[in-house]
């Protein structure tokens, strides 16, 4: 039997070609380079492959074909997710690359193989040694998250999965202070990460048990030919099910989120919470609608129970939090539980409005996390909620941007958070659920509260010793916030652009 | 319909003001504050034009109507109108704001205390205009939402920065409150949109769709309570009140009067504009709830007027019992009462502007101490000032001739043809009103000399030019309010006839007069 290789689109696969290269490079010049230079050609490629991958995106826009043997779809929402994801990974990257905000460099350890408090790491930093394995690493999550938005088979969606994964386990436990911290949320994450991906492929090998595929649109035709409920499909579904809801951080699978988001660099955090979401909703839309549509009265009462725990316990819990960056994780979580709302409604309105959300979600939470990397004390980031008391008084400028942040992602009128939820919740109308929106409502009014009383402790607070100081930093900070001032504003604003862009992308290809 | 477009052209004007002020250098602060004056008064100049070919007779309920699509996804538009209740409160706004900023000349550099500069304040009342304007003028229930929320920013500003030593506890009070009022109105108006979504097929905000939607009781009811809480937070009604105090003791005059004369008034407005015609079984329901909060509020704002030692305080407690009789001619759901209601938007608007601006001048004659017992036989020491304060005092207890009797009169009209009890507690209220103005007037005015007022100069030009034209609108439209209850009365109409409440039979209405 010959071996007949699988026709390719390379225009179509172009952007993520790119990234796949550059990653390659970028892994070449960790090796090959001297040390000194590393730093730019990292910064060259990173950008330059990110910005013309965008660019190639742009270019393919209108896009509808399946290629590499019904492995890859290139269609309106993919698109849409991946130049999504590739601005806000150049977003990321700028944090990734600021270095005037610590004192001692960057946001990472110098040798990430050093035993925290050891000698050997002690005399890394006295050297000055900085390190740059963090790019190569970023290009291939960036390239799984890519892959992950467009996989049309069971089994390319896991090797997206575990391509975005991978390198984010190593990106967490990377940070230059509070190290055992991090460490200790880059193993939870990685061992939790590697059950759920464990789920994830039993699941597949299910669902390929029982409809003999593994592409998304055979899968829907046996569904579809085949009457009656199968147990088979049930578990299996279910069990994929698990593994994605663990990437976006839903209930019951979201233990991991605060310890991550908490200890990984606050750099990577911004890049992850904004990213990871976007590549996992674009996968999980990408599964239900196309390769589960039909059985879609089994699956919708499961998002349903999780969509309203997940913004129930996100919200509730949040309120809670004295530490910015754990209040921001259960904040990320109960956005996830909103952005669920509009995956329930399992119709064209659903998706445009979930992959809106996504977009004002993302640029809002990048922007946050660029701020509580320069809100700082003598032990690096000040992340308990004590010492921005004040801060308002002191950076008047950049407490305004972290409010923006803050009312954007409480939902509030003239923001994109608003518009995003407004959307999710019409499109949740449209498909009869009321009682959802009824919960998402109460979830962000209990939401709204916690959101507030970061502006409150910020602006109304008097400033006490404990009050950190803000960092200057650098233009590669400046232009991630100010594009996400600016994202958040006017998508909310005007978003009828933007929402005209994910109306017309808003069909998969079956 | 009028094809220029008026509203739109006088809110961006004093928008456009604001950030020509908000640019200015520092080191020119009476440029600031000359090309404020001169924007406030192209914006009068504006409305008054406006206001002249507003066409009574028309049986369209709104004029001056401009719309454009602005989020066309969730059915937002831009859209604007007036009826009679919006033009007669914008030109409320209109008259008020210039008058605040020729009172308010040299509040701020006077003042050590203030963070601010002398023309960021100015930037933020002329901002607040442009927002008072589009608050009153929105015929999209989104839109007013929008500025209803945006316009705690310069307030927020205004109370925050040029205050009181507690000036930032009262505009975090302020800021908590209304925001808390503002997320459940915002969670009402997506329920508005679900229903309207259900209803018409496509989701709207536009305010006359909403008034047509054929909503069921039991949703209408929970609809209601978000509205209502923000507008009785704003307005503000017994309980709900608690911030005001504290926001007119710290603030500047001018910013109470804005703040309590026109702003404020958003409350009451939101009542009879969007709460009573949207949800009319609602408001039916809860009518009782409402009166009995109105007559509380009328009482206990007098009572603890009648004891405050502070007379910014005294003025905030008395505009709460006011706030009362507004709410309440609003819900007895008679022409008279609602006519009265808006008539006594209008004459509180004026009769507050009056007490706080002369209050305010007597104050910086005298380190701004605002305790009575640091005044006393002022009348014969400055006597224009103690006459203006008297206009003010006599208006503010609705004095038949002055504006608010007709106000007031009107509104216990409307409550003794719905429900006598009602009208004959209300009108007990007048007495302990008349007895702590009275008190006040006595006490700071009359009677010996107190040596610490002793050689404070009486009023100067500047200051009279801003009092006199409150004091003229008062006592002219206190002879023949005509003019303004010939805008009001068609708008009531149709107010009434939407919720389909009828005057009870005029009976009564009689008896009321005779009173």
């Amino acid at each position: 039997m010959n071996y007949t290789p699988p026709a390719l689109d390379y225009a179509a696969l172009a952007p993520m070609i790119v990234i796949f290269a550059a990653a390659i490079i970028s892994v070449l010049v960790e090796a090959f380079t001297p040390r000194g230079v590393r730093r730019y050609l990292q910064l060259l490629i990173v950008f330059g492959a990110l910005i013309a991958s965008g660019v190639l995106i742009v270019l393919n826009a209108g896009t509808r074909t399946v290629t590499a043997g019904q492995a890859v779809v290139i269609d309106g929402p993919a698109l849409v997710l991946q130049g999504a994801i590739v601005i806000l990974a150049i977003l990321g990257a700028a944090l990734m690359a600021e270095r005037s905000i610590d004192s001692v460099g960057d946001a990472f350890a110098s040798r990430v193989s050093s035993l925290p408090g050891s000698e050997e790491e002690k005399q890394f930093t006295q050297r000055g040694y900085l390190q740059t394995e963090i790019w190569p690493l970023t290009l291939f999550a960036v390239l799984g998250m890519m892959l992950f938005v467009s996989a049309n088979d069971l089994l390319l969606m896991f090797v997206a999965l575990e391509v975005m994964s991978l390198p984010l386990y190593l990106m967490t436990g990377m940070a230059r202070r509070r190290r055992l911290l991090s460490q200790e949320a880059a193993l939870k994450y990685f061992l939790l990460g590697a059950f759920s991906s464990a789920f994830f492929l039993y699941g597949a090998a299910l669902v390929y048990g029982y409809s003999g595929s593994i592409t998304f649109p055979e899968i829907a035709q046996t569904i579809t030919s085949k009457p009656g409920e199968s147990l088979v499909l049930m578990i299996g579904l279910g069990m994929i099910l698990i593994g994605l809801l663990f990437k976006v951080g839903a209930v019951p699978f979201h233990q991991w989120v605060p310890d991550v988001y908490q200890g990984a660099p606050t750099p990577v955090t911004g890049f992850m919470a904004a990213t990871v979401k976007i590549a996992a909703f674009g996968a999980l839309l990408r599964l239900l609608y196309v390769a589960f549509g039909g059985v879609r009265w089994d699956w919708e009462p499961i998002i349903w129970i999780v969509a309203i725990l997940t913004m129930l316990i996100g919200s509730i819990v949040a309120v809670v939090q004295t530490d910015i960056k754990r209040m921001l994780a259960y904040s990320s979580v109960a956005q996830a539980g909103f952005i669920l709302i509009g995956v329930a409604a399992a119709s064209p309105a659903g998706i445009a409005s979930t992959m809106f959300y996504l977009i004002a979600y993302g640029f809002t939470t990048i922007g946050a996390f660029a701020i509580i990397a320069m809100i700082r004390d003598a032990n690096g980031e000040a992340t308990n909620l004590a010492s921005w008391a004040g801060i308002g008084r002191k950076s008047p400028i950049v407490a305004s941007a972290f409010a923006i942040f803050m009312l954007g992602l409480a939902g509030i009128p003239l923001t994109s958070g608003f518009v995003g939820k407004f959307a999710v919740f019409a499109a949740a109308i449209e498909a009869g659920m009321v009682w959802l929106v009824i919960v998402g409502v109460v979830a962000s009014l209990i939401a709204a509260f916690f959101y507030v009383r970061v502006i409150v402790v910020m602006f109304f607070a008097q400033p006490t010793e404990q009050t950190a100081s803000v960092a200057i930093p650098s233009a590669f900070t400046t232009v991630a916030l100010a594009a996400g001032v600016a994202v958040t504003v006017i998508l909310g604003v005007v978003p009828q652009p933007v929402l005209d862009l994910v109306t017309n992308a808003d069909v998969f290809i079956r | 319909m009028s094809a220029f477009p008026w509203l739109t052209t006088l809110g961006v004007l004093p928008l456009l003001g604001s950030i020509v002020v908000a640019l200015l250098p520092k080191s020119k602060p009476t440029l600031a504050k000359q090309v404020a004056l001169a924007v406030s008064f192209i914006v009068l100049g504006g409305t008054v034009a406006m206001a002249l070919q507003f066409d009574g007779s028309s049986t369209a309920p709104f004029q001056f109507v401009e719309s454009y699509p602005w989020i066309p996804a969730f059915g937002i538009s831009y859209s604007v109108g007036l009826d009679g209740i919006g033009l007669v409160l914008v030109a409320l706004a209109a008259t008020l704001v210039p008058i605040v900023i020729l009172a308010g000349w040299r509040d701020i550099e006077g003042d050590q205390e203030s963070e601010g500069s002398v023309k960021g304040y100015f930037a933020l009342i002329l901002a607040l205009e442009a927002l008072m304007i589009g608050v009153f003028s929105a015929t999209d229930v989104f839109l007013f939402y929008v500025f209803f929320e945006v316009m705690l920013v310069p307030v927020y500003f205004m109370i925050g920065r040029y205050g009181g030593p507690q000036r930032s506890y009262a505009a975090i009070k302020f800021l908590l409150y209304s925001l808390l009022g503002g997320l459940f109105m915002l969670a009402s108006l997506i329920g508005l949109y679900v229903v309207s979504a259900r209803e018409l097929g496509t989701g709207t905000f536009d305010f006359l769709s909403l008034v047509g939607l054929d909503m069921d009781p039991n949703t209408q009811k929970m609809l209601f309570l978000g509205f209502f809480f923000a507008f009785a937070i704003k307005a503000p009604l017994w309980p709900f009140h608690t911030w005001l105090p504290d926001a007119a003791a710290q603030s500047k005059p001018g910013t109470s009067v804005l703040l309590i004369g026109v702003l404020d008034k958003v409350g009451t407005f939101g009542m009879i504009r969007y709460c009573l015609p949207i949800f009319p079984a609602a408001s039916e329901f809860y009518a009782p709830v409402v009166i009995g909060m109105a007559l509380i509020g009328i009482f206990y704002g007098a009572y603890v007027a009648l004891t405050a030692s502070d007379m910014k305080r005294l003025f905030a407690y008395s505009s709460m019992s006011h706030f009362g009789f507004i709410a309440l001619g609003i819900f007895v759901f008679t022409s008279a009462g609602q006519s009265g209601s808006v008539v006594y938007m209008v004459a509180h608007g004026l009769s507050t502007a009056a007490l706080f601006l002369t209050a305010g001048f007597l104050m910086s004659r005298r380190r701004e101490s605002a305790l009575i017992s640091d005044y006393g036989g002022v009348n014969k020491v400055a006597p224009v000032l103690a006459g203006f304060f008297l206009v003010a005092a006599l208006s503010s207890l609705a004095l038949p001739g002055l504006v608010s009797f007709v106000g007031e009169f009107l509104v216990l009209l409307g409550a003794f043809e719905r429900f006598l009890w009602v009208g004959a507690v209300a009108t007990l209220g007048i007495v302990i009103t008349a007895a702590y103005v009275l008190r006040l007037y006595q006490k700071s005015m009359t009677g010996p000399v107190n040596p610490s007022v002793e050689g404070i100069t009486d009023l100067k030009g500047r200051e009279i030019t801003a009092l006199v034209p409150i004091a003229a609108l008062t006592i002219t439209l206190g002879f023949y309010p005509a003019p303004l209850l010939n805008v009001i009365n068609p708008a009531v109409d149709w107010t009434m006839s939407t919720i389909s409440a009828v005057d009870p039979d005029p009976v009564l209405s009689s008896e009321g007069g005779q009173q």
